[in-house]
């Protein structure tokens, strides 16, 4: 459940984060398959070494879907509905999955941040984390 | 039994000799409270948990904080015996103060990300890989006298 007040600060605080999407998202997958080197079986067909073009526009990707989604929460189910059906018929991702790059997000956020990504901002973002990884599972079964 | 490599111990002993107890403690115990509201149920005694602001300044929930991050000190100092470390900590966390074993889960990765905050691009992914490890350790031990 967020309130307005949450919607408006994790649109702002994803506002600022898609100039350095590439950073902030290749940040996160890094973290990822460093704590949970089972997600790196999703990568097989792309280059997932340290400063790799395709870790960068993979990062950028997911970052900006995930700004957009912010920019009107109230309609994510149609803002996803095509990576949803991606998810769901294609990249057949296991959901779990979602949770630890949502983990591994706030972390970066958290080296990003810093002071600024105070306990009231980290409960919104993982909130919409969550919600944000609930909506695209939704066409899986 | 858990393997640690060299350079894991140093990771963890670097990241503990470099914390300021009275601060990330509290810290992590506060954005617990708040990320994960439900949690304030083990702390009913503690007085106004209302909002963030009161979370944030209540002096049993700062004392608390700093006492159980020195708690993880036993675990530093005996990484090879974790299991055996927490065992009365965690019959006493089981049979006395009732905590759901997944709220340490919780409480780890609240620490994590405090500690992140402060180390920014210092905590790199194979440092948080590291403590993330060793944090899960802790927590397992913790859970284990549950029955």
């Amino acid at each position: 459940m967020l309130s307005k007040k949450e919607k408006k600060l994790i649109k702002e605080i994803w506002e600022r984060l898609t100039p350095v999407a590439e950073d902030i998202g290749s940040d996160a997958l890094l973290r990822m398959f460093a704590s949970y080197p089972g997600t790196k079986t999703y990568f097989s067909h792309l280059d997932i070494s340290p400063g790799s073009a395709h870790l960068y526009s993979h990062g950028k990707k997911i970052v900006l879907a995930i700004a957009e989604g912010a920019k009107d929460i109230s309609q994510l189910t149609v803002t996803l509905a095509p990576l949803q059906t991606l998810h769901a018929y294609q990249l057949r991702i296991d959901p779990t999955n979602f949770k630890l790059l949502s983990h591994c997000m706030l972390v970066t956020l958290a080296c990003y941040l810093g002071e600024e990504f105070t306990p009231v901002a980290h409960a919104a973002i993982d909130k919409y984390l969550s919600a944000f990884a609930a909506v695209l599972s939704e066409k899986y079964r | 039994m858990v393997e640690w490599t060299e350079q894991e111990r140093n990771i963890i002993t670097s990241i503990f000799s470099n914390l300021d107890y009275d601060d990330v403690g509290p810290k992590a115990l506060i954005r617990c409270l708040i990320v994960y509201p439900w949690t304030q149920r083990y702390f009913a005694s503690f007085g106004n948990l209302y909002n963030a602001d009161a979370i944030k300044t209540n002096p049993n929930i700062q004392a608390h904080g700093t006492r159980v991050l020195h708690g993880l000190d036993r675990a530093v100092k005996n990484m090879d015996n974790i299991k055996a470390t927490y065992a009365e900590l965690s019959v006493l966390h089981s049979e006395k103060l009732h905590v759901d074993p997944d709220n340490f889960k919780l409480l780890a990765d609240c620490l994590t990300i405090v500690i992140a905050a402060k180390m920014g691009s210092g905590f790199t992914p194979e440092m948080q890989a590291t403590f993330q490890k060793f944090l899960a350790v802790v927590v397992s031990a913790l859970g284990r006298q549950y029955h």
